[in-house]
């Protein structure tokens, strides 16, 4: 549909912000119809970008006054779906809400606006000795507010918790037009614990507006280590022996041989490219532990067979953290596109399951690369193929439905980090039975009785009157 | 549930909590009063107890909710391993959860919230329902087991559980003087724990050996001395900002850095915005329609 000056959702919309701010020009509807992940088909309504609490709650009052859904969105690099808009909803973008607003360096607490982007945070409190810990691999470009909507990861949350663990307080416009704040700054408020049932909610509950995060002290020392296998049983098999002997660093990544070869090609990290995989190791905090942890790391490694590299300096851990993080560019050397998959598999489990996702892949005569949150048992194999090739998606899409199965086979889960969104929404009842998806709509309800807040992702279609037996239906289209 | 088969207890739970009249879990009775009194006509269950699951390696540990927060204390401890749950004596792990205060440790610790990966609840309709999932890192839908803990049973009553583990540390050591508690969390790296009653201040050490004795001599430094525990904590738990406003009567504790303070006389504090007030009525009327569930008890009187 075509929206004109004088269509009255407009008319209203533009009220409460200035005309360049609510935009709905086809190309900007266009961006704004999908996020970072492979879905096509999502279709923007007007694009607000307000710049304060008091905006967002008039978008969401025009929104209701129109009957029309409402999508919040941070930096659209979710790769679940999750801020793809269905069927024209009002989007409201917080990009244009990013300043820091406070620090309280003594608390360790800062308040943000939810558009800031995540490693600017961590830039910016640099000076006193603090950090915001949970660091995606898109954290030079994903938002807080994002990362509240999703509970984002990243490699540091092995030891520290994602993003739940380190949001102490959120302010929310409700789609009632309410702004509410849920937890407290301080810490602790009395009551249900709400800030915790919102983070992590993907907009189905409410509009982000502000955050109070926690902030981590930085590690006086750090050790981070590269370790090289023959095999990649070898380097499951050491991630499992080291959180067995009771050391829990602050991350453990995995790469398997075709992605070392692709980020030193693309970046030159100084990854083996004749090792089967390599895993990094990096434990940080008080020094005697940190030498102990490190030595016991490395002797585990040995012990497989594997070989150790310790970063002697600041640059060079640097540089291994730049071929981890540089992985998913160094794909399209390789095929022009790929899909992301993000399980989680009991840590002991670990091997076996790689073993089963190289031979689903083969099954479907597709390539694949692992690198991936092994320490807490994130598994991430990317999918690499051609969107030219005819008939090559539902491939991919058999191969992804196989090793999520895999994954649930052994007692893992759907999602570690990305979310649930449009992706993974009609996989949910096979780690879900009706009574646990009906407790989930129900959250929703109390929250946001007549579904208007980004209404189509998470929840099954039905769950919230338990029919959830027949997997309901994505929007045409939306499967790319 | 659906690939997670229940086991015949937790089934004989289901069917002892029932789909009908007030209902309510009772743990050790260690804080029974908190949150409000049951009445008297309110039936009593008992959830299940013991471990079910526990592989070291995975770190985490599945429990009925029944089970003494003592006897998992000592299961973990086995295998060097703890939870993040203030082990008191009498205390169990679902009544912990339902309670929802936090260990002395939870500054360096983290919260008691984020110990629950998964939950297995009978609702108000007598079903079982899961929520979360049995992994370290998941965000499979929406986070129900951050609302069920310290929700006083209200929405659920906790059947069983799994709970993310840690390694307990190699050494820990108590530290104690009239010295400043935001002067020493600014010196210190990573303390557990660090308490203040007004004049003195309490200090907690946990890891490696050579790290918890230099930052002793730190706080030594700064004016600490060994000592063997903490203080006992006050009976009632208030937001820290309540200790600001109104007379201070009686003696208090403050949980340094969570937000969290112990008084010995109970106190006011600041209602709650009454959106807030809305969402908890809000999500009581979906969870449990008719009120069965815990009846009279109110997570916004909790202290």
């Amino acid at each position: 549909m075509k929206f004109r000056k004088a269509d009255p959702l407009m008319r209203d919309l533009r009220r409460v912000l200035p005309s360049d701010r609510v935009r709905v020009a086809p190309l900007e509807r266009s961006i704004m119809g999908r996020d970072a992940s492979i879905f096509e088909g999502g279709r923007a309504g007007p694009v607000c970008f307000p710049i304060s609490t008091e905006e967002v709650q008039g978008c969401v009052d025009a929104a209701r006054r129109h009957g029309r859904a409402v999508v919040p969105r941070g930096a659209g690099t979710g790769l679940a779906g999750g801020a793809v808009p269905l069927e024209e909803p009002v989007v409201v973008v917080a990009t244009k809400m990013n300043r820091l607003l406070s620090v309280d360096a003594d608390q360790r607490v800062a308040w943000v606006q939810p558009g800031m982007i995540n490693l600017d945070l961590s830039r910016a409190l640099a000076p006193y000795g603090l950090h915001f810990a949970p660091d995606p691999s898109s954290q030079q470009v994903c938002s807080l507010g994002g990362n509240v909507g999703t509970n984002a990861g990243g490699p540091h949350c092995l030891a520290l918790g994602v993003t739940s663990a380190h949001v102490l307080a959120a302010e929310v416009v409700l789609m009632s037009g309410e702004s509410v704040v849920l937890g407290d700054a301080d810490g602790w408020t009395p009551g249900l614990d709400l800030r915790g049932a919102y983070v992590g909610s993907e907009g189905m509950l409410g509009i982000t507006t502000a955050i109070a995060v926690r902030l981590t002290r930085n590690p006086p020392a750090v050790e981070t280590l590269l370790l090289a296998f023959d095999s990649v049983d070898a380097a499951a098999q050491t991630v499992s022996a080291v959180i067995a002997d009771g050391i829990v660093p602050a991350a453990i990544e995995m790469m398997d041989k075709n992605i070392i070869w692709a980020v030193e090609n693309f970046v030159g990290a100084g990854f083996p490219t004749d090792a089967a995989a390599v895993v990094i190791v990096e434990v940080d905090g008080l020094p005697g532990g940190v030498a102990a942890e490190a030595d016991r790391v490395a002797e585990l490694a040995v012990e497989r067979e594997g070989s150790v590299r310790r970063a002697t300096d600041d640059e060079e851990r640097a540089l291994i953290w730049k071929g981890r993080k540089s992985a998913f560019g160094a794909i399209a050397q390789i095929k022009p596109n790929y899909y992301l998959h993000d399980t989680v598999v009991p840590r002991t489990r670990l091997a076996e399951v790689m073993n089963q996702v190289y031979e689903i892949v083969d099954e479907h005569d597709l390539q694949v690369m692992n690198v991936f949150h092994a320490g807490d048992g994130n598994l991430h194999p990317l999918l690499l193929y051609d969107a030219r090739e005819p008939g090559i998606m539902e491939r991919v899409h058999a191969a992804g439905s196989a090793i999520i199965e895999a994954s649930l086979a052994v007692g893992g889960v759907l999602s570690g980090e990305h979310g649930i969104g449009i992706e993974k929404r009609d996989f949910m009842p096979l780690m879900f039975g009706e009574a646990d998806l009906d407790a989930q709509a129900r959250l929703r309800r109390a929250f946001d009785p007549e579904e208007m807040a980004n209404p189509g992702k998470v929840l099954p279609t039905g769950a919230s009157c338990a029919e959830v037996n027949a997997l309901g239906k994505v929007p045409e289209g939306v499967w790319g | 549930m659906s690939s997670r088969e229940a086991s015949a207890d937790l089934e004989s739970f289901a069917a002892e909590v029932g789909s009908d009249g007030p209902v309510a879990v009772v743990g050790g009775r260690t804080h029974w009063e908190i949150g409000g009194q049951c009445p008297n006509e309110t039936r009593l269950v008992r959830a299940p107890s013991g471990v079910r699951d526990f592989d070291p390696a995975d770190m985490t540990i599945r429990v009925g909710a029944g089970t003494p927060v003592e006897e998992l204390d000592a299961a973990l401890a086995e295998a060097g391993q703890r939870a993040n749950l203030p082990v008191a004596p009498g205390a169990t792990v679902g009544g912990v959860l339902a309670v929802g205060r936090d260990d002395v440790h939870a500054l360096g610790r983290g919260r008691l919230r984020d110990a629950l990966l998964e939950a297995v609840y009978v609702a108000d309709d007598g079903r079982l329902v899961t929520a979360g999932g049995p992994t370290v890192k998941n965000v499979s839908g929406f986070d129900l087991c951050r609302l069920l803990a310290g929700s006083l049973g209200t929405l659920g009553l906790l059947g069983e559980v799994i709970l993310r583990t840690w390694p307990r540390p190699a050494a820990q050591q108590w530290l104690a003087g009239p010295c400043d508690p935001v002067n020493l969390r600014r010196s210190m790296y990573w303390p557990s724990s660090i308490l203040w009653d007004g004049e003195m201040t309490w200090v907690h050490l946990e890891g490696h050996e050579s790290d918890v004795k230099s930052e002793a001599e730190l706080a030594r430094s700064l004016g600490c001395e060994p000592t063997g525990g903490p203080p006992p904590l006050p009976a009632y738990r208030v937001p820290t900002g309540a200790l600001e406003a109104g007379q201070p009567t009686g003696s208090y504790l403050v949980q340094i850095g969570t937000g969290m303070a112990y008084v010995s006389e109970p106190r006011p504090i600041p209602d709650a915005d009454p959106a807030v007030v809305t969402l908890h009525k809000r999500l009581k009327s979906e969870f449990d329609p008719r009120g069965r569930l815990n009846p009279g008890r109110d997570p916004l009187a909790a202290r």
